[in-house]
């Protein structure tokens, strides 16, 4: 009888025991992601017959970025083709946001692909990814 | 028959490089279109007339006549001319565009030929989203058929995203709908339908959805412009075959940093300009292609 009741209560212990390991352990992983995530990069891009405000932007591999990006005259593009990123238009006076993680080393292109008049082709940029 | 033609053009110094795409299913529908006759078209691009930097090309305003007068010239005259866009220089200004889609209408009526398709490209369309365009020319995309063959227009610059848009795709979708899967078809357009060059925007926002109507067709071929040089692409059994442009060269994708054009070369004036035969053999399903000068040279 006493070694039954014992082994009840060494059951009861590791039951109790279980869960609160369980429990220590995800709030663990929690904090480690939370340590491990890199904080989103927000970066404030306007954009104008021919131009992007800024024409080269250094970009930290593995750090996702948010580009907020506002036309100042007429509709227009950005894209990020090697990241597959893309908003659907820029449109003057409203924030577009377009969220990416480059995920590779080297540079990369972005432009406006919703053409804009004669020298459409010059408006682009390039991001330099480094780790 | 052909064949004398083409050897008559590189004797003359106006044959540039012969491409020909036997493509797949040819073979196997000789048999189709039985009343289908052999005949060749002409295809001209990028002209951007009102474009006026001379560093680039300080015969612009007289390369257009140069090529039209090459046309002329050719032994037998196309059966037609198709324009694959960007017939004039982007302007802002309304009136100028439609200036100079009236003038790029009467130097084109020069041609012996007067069977044309015009096309639009960016330059000419996105602004307005095609407004000027089709006071001139017509209606942006279209279908026509010729000797046996279907041909489709498709217009993939009048929304400025450079995108067909859902309305155009089932236009295309039940065009094709009806059609034997051997059928001959050629489908005209200005940009890219693939992604040739995403980063270069050399494509079209939703030309994969267009390729995927196309793909069951066994003998369809798609000739376009816009990128200023000669580019032949397969996607699965389908050819793409980019032409030259007449006003100045574009370089190779990714030769070089930007997509600036190719400078002016006074050692080899008009090098990198050219527009090209088209011929349509074996009952409409053989494609042959015929690269030409704007002016003469030596026979390589």
């Amino acid at each position: 009888m006493t070694r039954d009741r014992s082994f009840l209560h060494e059951r009861r212990r590791v039951a109790l025991a279980l869960p609160v390991a369980a429990l220590l352990a995800l709030a663990g992983g929690y904090l480690a992601a939370a340590q491990a995530a890199p904080k989103e990069r927000v970066i404030k891009l306007t954009v104008k017959r021919f131009e992007y405000s800024q024409k080269e932007i250094v970009l930290k591999r593995g750090q996702p970025v948010v580009i907020e990006i506002t036309s100042l005259d007429v509709p227009h593009g950005f894209s990020v083709p090697d990241f597959r990123a893309r908003a659907d238009i820029v449109l003057p006076g409203k924030v577009t946001r377009v969220k990416f993680t480059p995920d590779r080393e080297g540079t990369f292109t972005y432009l406006c692909d919703i053409f804009c008049g004669t020298e459409h082709e010059r408006v682009e940029g390039r991001f330099i990814v480094r780790t | 028959m052909a064949i004398d033609r083409r050897e008559f053009m590189r004797l003359a110094g106006l044959g540039g490089v012969v491409f020909a795409s036997g493509l797949p299913g040819w073979a196997r529908a000789q048999g189709y279109g039985a009343s289908a006759e052999e005949f060749f078209f002409v295809q001209l691009s990028d002209l951007h007339w009102g474009f006026s930097d001379p560093k680039v090309n300080p015969d612009f305003a007289g390369t257009l006549q140069k090529a039209i007068a090459a046309v002329n010239g050719l032994s037998q005259q196309p059966d037609f001319v198709v324009f694959t866009g960007d017939l004039t220089h982007n302007t802002d200004d309304p009136r100028e565009r439609r200036r100079r889609l009236g003038e790029v209408k009467e130097i084109t009526a020069a041609l012996k030929v007067k069977d044309l398709k015009f096309m639009p490209g960016e330059h000419d369309a996105s602004l307005d989203n095609g407004k000027a365009f089709r006071e001139f020319f017509g209606d942006t995309h279209h279908t026509f058929d010729h000797k046996g063959v279907h041909f489709i227009a498709l217009d993939n610059v009048s929304d400025p995203a450079a995108a067909l848009g859902e309305g155009q795709l089932r236009w295309l979708a039940a065009d094709l709908a009806s059609r034997d899967r051997k059928a001959p078809i050629v489908v005209f357009a200005h940009r890219p339908l693939f992604d040739l060059l995403p980063q270069w925007d050399w494509a079209t926002r939703d030309g994969a959805k267009a390729i995927d109507l196309m793909m069951p067709f066994e003998n369809l071929t798609v000739f376009y412009g816009h990128i200023h040089q000669e580019n032949h692409h397969m996607t699965g059994h389908i050819a793409h075959h980019s032409a030259k442009s007449l006003m100045f060269p574009l370089p190779a994708p990714l030769s070089q940093p930007k997509r600036t054009p190719l400078p002016w070369d006074p050692n080899e004036p008009y090098k990198g300009l050219g527009f090209r035969e088209v011929e349509l053999e074996e009952r409409g399903v053989k494609v042959a292609i015929e690269e030409l000068s704007v002016v003469k040279r030596s026979a390589a």
